[in-house]
């Protein structure tokens, strides 16, 4: 390195254009790498999300692409997202999330219900409970979450919405009571979400 | 080849059993090995290139400066390196996401780049950075396994979602039907597994030495 050099590094105003250089190098770094990546990211979230709407859905259940039929239903945070499942046209049922307060943060959940109210399936989105206690809820760890499957709230009375511990008809786990509480109270919201705005859901047969 | 370099970095400078540094992705992650395993190796990478785009520039950067500049250039590293894993290795993303984004925090990586890479060339640079990297992989997998073995008696649970389906012949079940130690499992378990294994080091660095062998000099702290 020549004298010259070292002098011109020493002053501030090289100080200032090298940071603003290195900034302007990052930025223009970021805007590239997000630009080449955006489609591909956005394509394969889209998979995920498919293939999570597939787990609470019977196989072969809908014959139209949920996630290009999907409507804002119900007042709360401007509507909640219904994924809709046709088969020639006709809302055979539908998908949505629901979640409640767990131990440690809310709990989401993701629920497949058909045209009249019964359940298909409920899977775990989201949770930050204990490992090795609460996260009995993942479907990959205990199979207690296929235990919704069939149930509606016909089928049970509002009671037996609820833990053993509570009255209900659903296990807790050993160690974890407020965790499935939770996931029920989820379901159940969910449900309730699902009467409250049956007609609106299944009408979008007719608005399309 | 610089061995000393290499040797530095897996043992007698290691980044979390002798540095110290990184301890919080090393207290966070390693509730099992794979977790661990997955951590390191996602740092080593990035480590690598920050060690060998700081050695590049140093002489371009100014001392006064360097902190920002080095910080920016991780900051970006490793963002472009999220995006991209996203995009086109979407499948381990999904398993090595969270990582990457603690990766941003990992104070041993802006350590090495001011304590190594900008006093040194790229290649050596290089070197350092993957000794340093595969140091620390191999510190958060032995935590991992042993967090692992104890509290849900199993090791490398999960490890071929990790490293691909031909590395299922890692994940054994040690101890069939195991209540699990949930201790272990939670941040403490962590701390005591790291003290213990610092324990056990000093003990080791302390060990009587035969009076005939040099004794090598003790590892100046960076």
């Amino acid at each position: 390195m020549n004298a010259g050099f070292a002098r011109l590094r020493g002053g501030l105003s090289y100080q200032g254009m090298s940071l603003g250089l290195m900034a302007l190098v990052a930025s223009a770094a970021l805007v590239l790498a997000n630009d080449l990546t955006r489609e591909r990211i956005a394509e394969a979230e889209a998979r995920d999300l498919q293939a999570m709407l597939a787990q609470v859905l019977p196989a072969g259940f809908a014959d139209n692409d949920l996630l290009a039929d999907t409507s804002r239903v119900g007042t709360e945070g401007g509507g909640r997202l219904v994924y809709r499942a046709r088969r020639s046209g006709q809302v055979i049922g539908a998908v949505f999330q629901s979640s409640a307060r767990g131990y440690a943060a809310d709990i989401t959940v993701l629920v497949g219900v058909d045209a009249g109210g019964t359940l298909l399936g409920v899977r775990v989105v989201k949770h930050v409970e204990t490992p090795g206690l609460g996260d009995k809820i993942e479907v990959g760890k205990s199979k207690w979450i296929l235990g919704f499957d069939g149930k509606s709230l016909g089928t049970l009375s509002v009671a037996q919405w609820a833990v053993k511990k509570d009255g209900g008809v659903f296990d807790q786990f050993a160690g974890a009571t407020i965790t499935p509480r939770a996931v029920v109270k989820a379901v159940r919201s969910g449900l309730e979400f699902f009467a409250a705005h049956r007609d609106e859901i299944l009408a979008g047969a007719n608005a399309q | 080849m610089n061995l000393d370099s290499i040797k530095d970095g897996l043992w007698r400078n290691n980044v979390v059993f002798s540095q110290m540094l990184a301890l919080c992705p090393a207290m966070a992650v390693t509730t099992s090995g794979s977790n661990g395993l997955g951590m390191g190796l996602a740092t080593t990478a990035v480590l690598v290139c920050s060690n060998m785009l700081v050695a590049a520039i140093r002489h371009l950067v100014s001392p006064q400066v360097r902190i920002p500049v080095f910080v920016v250039l991780i900051a970006t590293l490793v963002t472009v390196v999220d995006l991209a894993l996203n995009a086109w290795l979407h499948e381990l993303y999904k398993v090595l996401g969270l990582f990457i984004a603690l990766i941003v925090v990992n104070c041993a990586i802006l350590g090495r780049a001011e304590a190594f890479a900008s006093k040194n060339t790229v290649a050596a640079a290089a070197v350092d950075g993957l000794a340093m990297g595969l140091g620390f992989t191999g510190a958060l997998t032995l935590i991992g396994l042993i967090r692992e073995l104890v509290g849900s008696g199993t090791l490398f649970a999960q490890a071929s979602l990790l490293l691909g389906p031909g590395f299922r012949f890692l994940e054994t079940t040690v101890v069939a039907d195991y209540g699990g130690v949930l201790l272990m499992i939670l941040p403490p378990g962590g701390f005591l597994v790291l003290g213990l294994l610092l324990a056990a080091r000093r003990a080791h660095e302390m060990r009587p030495v035969p009076a005939r062998r040099a004794v090598s000099p003790a590892p100046t702290l960076a």
